[in-house]
């Protein structure tokens, strides 16, 4: 595969310019690991994924492994851990290669003055790329330790059919830390003296504020108060005592507001304001318009970092997925140069792709500047519904000509403002229009689990379903007489014979009850789902009763993981299927919290849900953190369509 | 201020504090205890539990005096230096969390319930943990890991739903 192949790049990425790896001294190296063997494996990857291939510098350092003298090895990646799994990935890549136990290997993840700068862990791109580099890596100071002779370059990394660690399941090798609570998560951090931060926010999107108070904070006991810009907060002893500050200065604060937009009108909003008008398909037959809401990623644990400042040098511990881009933002923010800033990545609270920023950072390192102490914040609930990114809304035009024989002639498609993630279509069709424009967006928007290809694969996965009926065909036949992709007819193939697609068909079923068929592509892994719902017959809600889901995504590096992945994907998908959906009005959240805004629950876990894990060893491994999400939103709309008639074409479904 | 006294992880503990403080707060801030974990803030999520006098509770919604004189039970303590306490056990052999975060929350729910029904049904482990949040949606080896702990197997549970 080469570099960049099926990839979609951040297309909302606050990025500057191309990224430099931070280079580190070989003697520093040594000191902290004593002798031994260091291997440096450089490929292109992982810069293909951050910027684009003009600007991009063709060779980074993509992993690091010291082999000590007494054996112990360890591997430096600047990827980093939030629930995916790649730390125990790149333990098994290394221990594979170099046929040591799994035990004998550490990882050092992401920490700006260790590790190679990996890029932003998002787009699944740590199987492809990262976990590549470490084998050949390992395999290269295997060679070393066998024959004690010089590395030779392109040491052979071990064929799939050699393998005994990879391709076994292996959960967590710190999970025993996990369970004791012993842990430490970036909101977990604690440093000599450290105080607590909290930062006055602004009522709405867009308010700025144009005069407050410090006093009313200051003249509070320990508390220190600053204004720099818009930025206004406190730090104190408890985040009790900080919340009480930024309290009295809230009391205080004038703000500049406008009118802003509202969900109501969300949807009318993006047409008008998309940047380029399509003109319709010539001779389309059918055509329909899908909307998926806004969504927000919610990971478990809030944004949070602790940040201390010692003689001009900045040291931040914070959970994000882009360590290096979040340095480059602290140089940028405090005017000072790289070598002054470390950010340090903990194994964090999920991210669910949400975490490509580093708001808290910033804050934490402006209120520690002020006090003259290490100060953590950490967002509340509240704050990190309204003020991190979402998942961009989409609005979709597709429309296709259908002829007589029930052959899909043409297809035009046009994602309004989520973006180009899946845009095309696995379907043959022989004359295709498909089109990303973007809009002014009402709200901040940014990355998320999978990109766009949800909306996309949504849009288009309900859309064969109306053709198939319009054609008069079965939703499978249909799609399988479109489709050429090999990949994709064995997800779609093993999905529908384990769910007994063609029997259920025809079998009369209990009242209130549907079935749905949807399949997906991206990121060089497919998916296909089967679905059984129950319709809510006065509300018009499903749920999802039973899901069969095939995945594939190449040679498996771990079972257990991948299968932990994809059920994550399907609840999460479902969440958004069922209910999730940001509310605004005139700027302001009005269900941004958990009490509104009801992500997927225990209850709504399916009584069966069963998974099938094609792994094909001898395609290359693509990452699982992704693409099982795609099949769960439109199969429960198209089994939906089977109980009410009526076709679903949104998101949350209704 | 108040003086609030109380036993945590079975050591007498007082400070002195604002009684309307988060439980949640006091624990990890003032006696580092950062287990428990924030989540939301509201009752809504559970990653903040503990138990106060063996029952599970939302610390976030605690006010510190509320537990005053008596004795709470955090993740820090459960296996007490020993052995892992089986909840936590069954979670490590089933590979029940991804980011892990929600882990110290659920896993106390679960012994929690183990407790008072040694032999749960399927229908009381679902009532026990629906309303602890998994944003990264493990609930399936979540449940797989507390039908372990309960000597359950997977079969009798599906046939129980
Ligand atoms: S933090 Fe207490 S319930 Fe969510
Ligand atoms: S494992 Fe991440 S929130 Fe449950």
């Amino acid at each position: 595969m080469q570099p960049g192949d099926n990839f979609e790049p951040e297309r909302f990425e606050l990025r500057e310019g191309p990224l430099y790896h931070f280079e580190v001294d070989r003697r520093e190296f040594f000191c902290a690991l004593g002798a031994g063997v260091l291997i440096t494996c450089l490929s292109s990857d992982a810069v293909a994924q951050t910027t684009s291939p003009q600007t991009a510098n063709p060779r980074t350092i993509d992993a690091r492994i010291h082999v000590a003298d007494d054996g112990t090895v360890t591997v430096f990646s600047g990827k980093v851990e939030e629930g995916q799994g790649a730390r125990t990935e790149l333990a098994m890549a290394a221990a594979e290669e170099l046929g040591v136990p799994l035990e004998r290997v550490r990882v050092q993840l992401a920490d700006t003055s260790l590790t190679p700068d990996d890029g932003l862990t998002a787009g699944s791109r740590t199987t492809p790329g990262t976990i590549p580099a470490v084998r050949q890596a390992a395999a290269v100071a295997r060679g070393y330790l066998d024959a004690e002779r010089k590395a030779k370059t392109g040491a052979p990394v071990k064929a799939p059919a050699d393998w005994r660690l990879l391709g076994t399941g292996k959960w967590r090798t710190d999970a025993r830390d996990i369970v004791t609570g012993a842990h430490k998560y970036p909101s977990d951090v604690a440093r000599e003296g450290m105080l607590y931060g909290c930062v006055l926010r602004p009522p709405a999107y867009g308010a700025t504020l144009e005069s407050v108070d410090l006093d009313a904070a200051r003249k509070l006991a320990g508390v220190v108060a600053v204004k720099d810009g818009d930025f206004a907060g406190c730090a104190a002893r408890t985040s009790y005592a900080a919340r009480k500050a930024v309290e009295a200065l809230a009391a205080g604060a004038r703000w500049q507001t406008a009118p802003r937009s509202s969900s109501a009108t969300l949807f009318s909003d993006l047409r008008e304001k998309a940047r380029e008008k399509v003109a319709p398909l010539a001779g389309s037959t059918h055509a329909a318009t899908f909307h998926t809401a806004y969504v927000q990623h919610a990971p478990m644990e809030p944004r949070a970092a602790v940040a201390e400042w010692q003689d001009g040098k900045l040291t931040v511990w914070t959970g994000t997925s882009n360590p290096f881009s979040v340095r480059d933002a602290l140089v940028q923010a405090f005017h000072i140069t790289k070598d002054k800033v470390r950010v340090i990545v903990p194994d964090f609270g999920g991210g669910c792709g949400g975490k490509h920023t580093g708001e808290a950072a910033i804050e934490a390192a402006r209120l520690a500047k002020e006090a003259g102490k290490p100060v953590k914040v950490h967002w509340t609930r509240a704050e990190e519904f309204m003020w991190a990114y979402f998942r961009p809304a989409a609005l979709i035009d597709a429309s296709a000509v259908l002829n007589r024989d029930g052959v899909l002639e043409a297809w035009q498609f046009t994602n309004y403002n989520s973006g180009g993630a899946a845009l095309q279509t696995p379907y043959r069709i022989a004359r295709k229009q498909e089109k990303y424009v973007a809009c002014d967006a009402p709200l901040r928007q940014g990355s998320y689990r999978a990109l766009a290809s949800t909306a996309n694969n949504f849009a288009r996965e309900a859309f064969m379903d109306e053709l198939a009926a319009a054609a008069g065909r079965d939703p499978l036949d249909f799609r399988m007489a479109h489709l050429d992709n090999e990949r994709i007819r064995a997800v779609l193939t093993a999905a529908t014979e384990r769910f007994g697609w063609a029997r259920r068909r025809k079998e009369k079923r209990a009242p209130n009850r549907g079935i749905g068929v949807a399949c997906g592509m991206e990121k060089n892994s497919v998916v296909a789902a089967c679905v059984e719902i129950e319709v809510d017959p006065r509300t018009l809600t499903p749920r999802l009763l039973e899901i069969v889901e095939a995945f594939e995504c190449g040679a498996i590096l771990n079972p257990a993981n991948t299968r932990s992945q994809v059920e994550g994907c399907i609840l999460m998908g479902l969440g958004a299927a069922l209910r999730e959906e940001i509310q605004f009005e005139n700027g302001r959240l009005t269900n941004g919290r958990f009490s509104a805004y009801k992500v997927t629950r225990l209850h709504d876990v399916p009584p069966k849900m069963e998974i099938l894990l094609l792994d094909r060893r001898n395609q290359p491994s693509a990452g699982a953190g992704e693409t099982p999400i795609l099949a769960v939103g439109p199969a429960m709309a198209n089994a939906m369509f089977e109980v009410t008639g009526k076709r679903v074409r949104s998101m949350p479904l209704r | 201020m108040a003086m609030i006294r109380f036993t945590v992880n079975g050591e007498p503990r007082s400070l002195e504090t604002e009684p309307d403080r988060p439980l949640l707060e006091v624990l990890r801030e003032d006696l580092g205890l950062t287990g428990t974990k924030y989540g939301c803030g509201e009752g809504q999520c559970r990653a903040c539990t503990v138990l106060l006098e063996g029952r599970p509770i939302v610390s976030c919604l605690t006010p510190v005096q509320a537990a005053a004189g008596k004795k709470i039970l955090t993740i820090e303590a459960l296996a007490a230096g020993g052995p892992l306490h089986r909840v936590q056990q069954a979670f490590v052999d089933e590979g029940a969390m991804q980011c892990g975060y929600c882990t110290p929350g659920m896993v106390l729910r679960a012994a929690a319930l183990l407790d008072q029904f040694p032999k749960p049904t399927e229908v009381q482990i679902l009532a026990a943990l629906d309303g602890s949040l998994c944003r990264c949606c493990g609930y399936p080896r979540i449940l797989a890991a507390v039908r372990r702990a309960a000597g359950m197997t997977t079969e009798a549970a599906y046939a129980a739903r």
